[in-house]
């Protein structure tokens, strides 16, 4: 078992070596006077020589890689264009926004996914189970902008039942949430569906139903604990997804959020911060895969004999 | 062509050649004759938008009419001489929404494609040559798919500011292979297609793992076919209904990413009517004229719920074992 989390970290630390290296590529690809950029425009000479000295703009691309690296092994990402800040310091003093509004949405979404999944599975091919299946398509594709900007006009704007937009208590960050949620219920609820269908057919549940337990029973102790295994590895894997969405969300509802970094960054053209965002999210996804996979052979230990 | 035959039954037809009892099959799905049908609409009226509007039956998407807003300056309501009102600029809303059908679809579709051609690529070769390459494709995929993909794009996008890539060395002046790195929509399709392509490796590479073990693959290899005969005329078209699949339900995404580039202020530049710009736009003046942004966000849904529609139609006949 260590072995295989040794084995699987290992990869995780490629798999993000790999990807810092894109996103080097990607600040260095482009040829363009950076220090143009930082310093502004009418920039004296002297300045832009002194800029250039600071982000090492005068060296072969090699040794920047070098200081890019040494920079990443101290958690240090560079320096806002705009704001001279740090690109970490300015990521974690917004991670907690967005890791509150991440967490409240997916209690949201599994709280309504789970039970609309086992009823249509149990209920299957009823007129119940193929109209969840036509309002999941629609909430398939609902722009995540839009939905929030509708939502923020209804519930807030016209019927003040929430704030409109800002973060000052977790009341605020219901309607951002409910967003994302909806955007998730309907995929999450057909894919507990499948998996529900998929298990109540099998030998152990008839097994349990000859056995006479209830049907409260052979549904949630049987079968959804079964159904839920693939779910929480789909669930780790969505995490970039959910942070797709966040952008959007955030952004729409003012939410000081990593989403709002990375829009406002864009505009700014401020590369460290959007590369910084980037590579952030790589982490967290990454992360997240690990976690799942740890926590897989926990859930389901037939894992272990295949290892 | 076995294979197919044999899932064309699966699917409850008996004769025919195969290609009319798919055809037959898929006529006979609803979900996917309803997406499929409103697919060919908007097309028809992604091409015949500019014509409407030359005939006079509809409005001229750029113009700034005088008429199109009030003393105050406050756009138009829907009703009335604008069907679904005008934006802040005074221009006819429902002309916008129209004419943006031809962007959204031009790029969903440019981007579906190149993203298609990037999985297949990868999967086939990963699943085909095992070992080492497909280590090292694997983790190249997976690289990709831990940034999110509109972040991705963001980044993609952000880089797009009026300068000039050599990609030939500066001495040789092979100017031809100059790129100018601006926004609009060749820059955009290919943004969102090398963003949208991961997700489709890991379900050809399954799909290819499998049949290359199969008898017909074997015999051939036995025969002394080379990998590119292997690759093209056994192992493909037989992924060919998975990969019609994933094509319909990735335009959909491609579709949702260049409306969100739009929304963000970083799609198409302005003042091409696209919906996500049009979203972008109509923001300012939401309170008092929201109409501005209901109609292109509308049009969004449609359109992407018609191919995810198509695209789960396709999946049950097509490719009935397949769980999403």
């Amino acid at each position: 078992m260590l072995t295989r989390f040794l084995t699987r970290l290992g990869w995780s630390v490629v798999t993000m070596f790999g990807t810092s290296l894109l996103v080097f590529i990607l600040l260095n690809a482009v040829p363009g006077d950076v220090a143009r950029i930082v310093a502004g425009p009418k920039a004296s000479p002297a300045v832009l020589k002194q800029v250039r000295a600071r982000y090492h703009l005068d060296e072969p691309w090699w040794r920047r890689l070098g200081y890019y690296y040494a920079g990443l092994a101290h958690g240090d990402v560079g320096h806002s264009f705009v704001t001279d800040q740090p690109v970490a310091q300015a990521i974690l003093t917004r991670l907690p926004t967005t890791a509150a509004l991440a967490t409240v949405a997916v209690v949201m979404w599994m709280a309504v996914a789970v039970p609309l999944g086992v009823s249509t599975a149990r209920y299957r091919g009823s007129i119940f189970d193929r109209g969840t299946l036509v309002v999941a398509t629609l909430t398939l594709s609902l722009p995540a902008f839009w939905l929030a900007r509708m939502l923020q006009y209804w519930l807030a704007y016209k019927l003040r039942w929430f704030p409109v937009a800002g973060f000052r208590s977790f009341v605020d960050l219901l309607l951002p949430a409910a967003t994302l949620a909806i955007l998730a219920i309907g995929y999450y609820a057909r894919l507990i569906h499948a998996n529900m269908v998929e298990v109540l057919q099998s030998p152990y549940v008839t097994a349990a139903r000859a056995k006479g337990v209830s049907e409260m029973g052979v549904l949630f102790r049987h079968g959804l604990r079964n159904a839920l295994i693939p779910v929480v590895t789909i669930l780790g894997m969505d995490v970039a997804g959910l942070l797709g969405g966040v952008i959007f969300t955030e952004n729409v509802f003012a939410l000081p959020g990593i989403g709002t970094l990375a829009v406002q960054s864009v505009f700014n053209l401020d590369v460290p911060v959007i590369m910084g965002t980037v590579l952030f999210s790589a982490l967290i996804v990454v992360g997240a895969n690990l976690v799942v996979d740890v926590l897989y052979q926990w859930i389901d230990p037939r894992i272990k004999e295949r290892v | 062509m076995a294979d197919l035959l044999a899932r064309a039954g699966d699917v409850g037809l008996a004769s025919g050649p195969v290609l009319w009892q798919y055809s037959r099959a898929l006529l006979a799905n609803r979900l996917f004759t309803a997406g499929a049908a409103m697919v060919i609409f908007l097309a028809v009226l992604a091409l015949v938008a500019p014509v409407l509007s030359r005939a006079g039956w509809l409005r001229d998407p750029m113009q700034q009419e005088a008429a199109g807003l009030d003393e105050d300056g406050i756009p138009r309501p829907a009703g009335g001489a604008y069907r679904l009102g005008t934006d802040n600029l005074g221009r006819d809303v429902l002309a916008r929404a129209v004419h943006g059908t031809r962007i959204s679809l031009t790029i969903g579709t440019a981007a579906m494609v190149m993203a298609t051609v990037i999985g297949v690529l990868i999967g086939l070769l990963a699943g085909f040559y095992g070992g080492k390459v497909d280590l090292a494709l694997m983790r190249f995929t997976e690289m990709n798919m831990t940034i999110p993909a509109i972040l991705l794009a963001v980044a993609f996008a952000g880089l797009m500011d009026g300068r000039v890539l050599h990609l030939a060395p500066e001495a040789w002046h092979w100017r031809w292979l100059d790129v100018e790195l601006k926004r609009g929509m060749f820059s955009l399709f290919v943004i969102i297609g090398l963003v949208c392509w991961p997700g489709m490796v890991r379900v050809i590479r399954a799909q290819v793992l499998v049949l290359k073990e199969r008898e017909f693959v074997q015999a051939a290899r036995v025969l002394g076919a080379s990998d590119a005969r292997l690759l093209l005329r056994h192992l493909l078209p037989n992924i060919l209904p998975t990969v019609i699949v994933l094509a319909a339900m990735s335009t959909a995404n491609t579709i949702l990413l260049e409306a969100g580039l739009g929304y963000l202020g970083i799609g198409v530049p302005p003042p091409t009517p696209t919906w996500g710009s049009m979203i972008f736009d109509g923001q300012l003046l939401f309170t008092v004229a929201p109409h501005i942004v209901v109609a292109p966000g509308v049009a969004i849904v449609l359109t992407v719920l018609a191919f995810n529609l198509m695209g789960q139609g396709l999946q049950e006949v097509l490719d009935p074992k397949q769980k999403k």
